[in-house]
């Protein structure tokens, strides 16, 4: 069976305004839009692609995360997902467990490609799939904004600082998704009927031996300084006025 | 005491800017010892001009062949072994930092803190989380190696003036060949990098077409500043898209910043949160930008923006 593992995370979704809890202890989540983290979806559309150009038989999905989290699975599983594992927790995951949780699911599953979003866009962390990676000793490709898969490689082009970089890399792989990558498709009203019926497997993070909790002790979560209120100026003159007087120009 | 590692980010010849700056970051924890890890494959330029950051101590140099390109996979085994006795391993939060790092966190068997923005201790940082929208001071374990990248925009490069000692040393990892470079292509356009300019000009979505970008282009080159551009500017092809700002593009932090034609959402923002002046040119009086903005003008950026230029001399 050739399978393609792919990340989903239930993410507060990127339109909401994030609050801050006024006893500094995180932001406000209760009663907020959860949807999946947009990196996610491309990744799960590229795996998608890549099994409907024959060269895939299985997507699976995996998410860790609370009990709600089956909602994101299923939308994965109308997407197109085959089906579906949950390793399900309340608590705070650090990276690396995220990371070990996703090891022995791969160890198990044997996927020939790893599909992961650069970064989750609530903790905005940007590591995950380099630790997983590490530890299933693969080769990695981060931020990728093209995919090709042929011949028992993978040739992927990187949005790096500088530009583009192109790397070829055997697989098994881990690759995590930037933007560019694709468009993911929109769920049809059917597939969500049909997803109904799909495996959804759930499980603990004991069942894979990882361990609970955060790897950093959360002091406190402030708000952004906000900026001074700022000026409207009438036209380009009285702009350029003010651009001198700062020395900005 | 603290004994830190910086991993340095270079082209091949020249040490990138982000290193001198996380040496800042590292130099704001007390009494600690600050250390400069430089892999390539011809060293001596760019370990050079480590050395003569102000501050740093020691500049080990790893040189082989398998260094000449910055393969993740490559380097990172090599980090980890000479990561032993260090406290801490930094390195900066660019893509090439952001690619290596969680893979020497990984190798230590520990988890990263990403973007530090802030140092309250040895071991608590600062860091932006939810786009910038929310700052998170975490407190990492006293007894674990701290693995971490620096986010750049927060802190000044290092001053010149230092003379550390240059060490050649070989970390005898053992090395993946499962990872090969094919090639890059880049934007050297001449103009100053926009990830260290003091001047920015970014164009947005209402720019239309690649060949009207050409005004932001020609406003930038007048002031000497760097060029941006917004995700959708990006997305619909009129720049390519090293040109990004925001949460998932470069994070930047100017002296000023002009933001043309751009709406001014959360993700795009967060790339500019640190910019001492933000001048926003809008049609709409109502667009979002207007309230993080320091200076806004509200009208048509195809009347505007030639103007401009041209008041400016
Ligand atoms: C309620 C709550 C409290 C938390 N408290 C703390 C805390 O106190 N201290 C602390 O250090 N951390 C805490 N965390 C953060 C921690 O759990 C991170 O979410 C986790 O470490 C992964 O980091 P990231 O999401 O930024 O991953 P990134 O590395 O940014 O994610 C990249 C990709 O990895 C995959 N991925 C990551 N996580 C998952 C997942 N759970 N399921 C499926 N795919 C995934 C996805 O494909 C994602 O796109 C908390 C999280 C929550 C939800
Ligand atoms: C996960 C995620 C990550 C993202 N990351 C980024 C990121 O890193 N960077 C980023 O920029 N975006 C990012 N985005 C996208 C972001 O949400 C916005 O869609 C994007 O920034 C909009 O670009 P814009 O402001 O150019 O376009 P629009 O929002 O379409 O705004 C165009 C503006 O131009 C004005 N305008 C139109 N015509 C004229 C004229 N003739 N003269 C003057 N003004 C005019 C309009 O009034 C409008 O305000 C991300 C989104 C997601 C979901």
């Amino acid at each position: 069976m050739r399978r393609i593992m792919v990340g989903v995370k239930r993410v507060v979704d990127y339109n909401v305004r994030i609050r801050v809890k006024p006893d500094n202890t995180g932001v406000i989540t209760e009663g907020v839009k959860m949807s999946i983290n947009p990196f996610d979806e491309i990744a799960l559309e590229q795996a998608l692609r890549i099994k409907e150009q024959g060269l895939a038989d299985e997507v699976l999905a995996v998410s860790i995360g609370p009990a709600d989290t089956q909602q994101q699975l299923r939308t994965a599983l109308a997407m197109g997902a085959d089906r579906a594992i949950l390793v399900q927790t309340d608590a705070a995951m650090a990276p690396l467990s995220v990371a070990k949780v996703f090891q022995k699911i791969a160890e198990a599953e044997q996927p020939f490609l790893t599909l992961l979003g650069k970064q989750a866009i609530d903790e905005d962390n940007g590591q995950t799939a380099q630790m997983l990676a590490a530890l299933l000793d693969r080769p990695q490709a981060t931020s990728c904004s093209k995919v090709d898969i042929a011949d028992g490689k993978a040739t992927v082009t990187r949005e790096v600082d500088s530009g583009l970089e192109t790397l070829e890399v055997d697989l098994p792989a881990v690759l995590s998704v930037d933007l560019r990558l694709n468009e993911p498709r929109y769920v049809k009203l059917p597939d969500i009927m049909k997803a109904k019926k799909k495996p959804l497997d759930i499980k603990s993070v004991a069942d894979y031996g990882v361990a609970e909790g955060a790897a950093f002790k959360t002091v406190k979560v402030d708000p952004p300084p906000s900026r001074q209120k700022g000026i409207i100026v009438k036209d380009v003159a009285e702009l350029v006025g003010v651009l001198k007087q700062k020395g900005l120009v | 005491m603290s004994k830190i590692l910086i991993v340095a980010e270079h082209d091949g010849g020249k040490l990138n800017a982000s290193t001198a700056k996380s040496v800042t970051c590292a130099a704001k924890i007390a009494g600690a010892t600050i250390d400069v890890a430089v892999l390539a494959a011809d060293a001596a330029v760019i370990a050079a001009e480590a050395a003569a950051l102000a501050g740093v101590s020691k500049v080990l140099v790893v040189e082989s062949p398998a260094n000449k390109e910055p393969l993740a996979a490559v380097l990172a085994p090599q980090i980890a072994k000479l990561a032993a006795g260090y406290t801490h391993v930094f390195g900066p939060s660019t893509t090439f930092g952001k690619d290596v790092m969680p893979r020497v966190a990984a190798l230590l068997g520990v988890s990263q803190v990403s973007d530090i923005m802030a140092v309250d201790g040895s071991h608590t940082f600062k860091r932006p989380i939810y786009a910038g929208n929310a700052i998170l001071t975490v407190e990492a374990p006293a007894g674990a190696p701290v693995v971490a990248t620096v986010r750049v925009a927060s802190f000044a490069a290092a001053a010149a003036g230092g003379s550390a000692a240059i060490e050649k040393v070989d970390p005898g990892a053992a090395l993946p060949s499962h990872t090969r470079f094919v090639s890059r292509s880049g934007a050297s356009t001449g103009r100053p990098d926009l990830q260290s300019a003091a001047k920015v000009v970014s164009g947005g979505r209402a720019l239309g077409s690649a060949e009207n970008f050409k005004l932001i282009y020609s406003l930038a080159d007048k002031l000497g500043a760097a060029v941006g551009a917004s995700r959708a500017a990006v997305d619909a092809g009129y720049v390519p898209n090293d040109l990004q700002v925001g949460q998932t593009g470069k994070i930047i932090a100017p002296q000023v910043y002009f933001a043309i034609g751009i709406s001014g959402a959360i993700q795009h923002m967060t790339g500019i949160k640190d910019a001492r002046t933000i001048v926003a040119i809008n049609k709409d009086g109502e667009a979002p930008i207007f309230e993080s903005a320091d200076i806004g003008l509200v009208g048509d950026l195809f009347k505007i923006v030639p103007e401009l230029e041209k008041a400016l001399g």
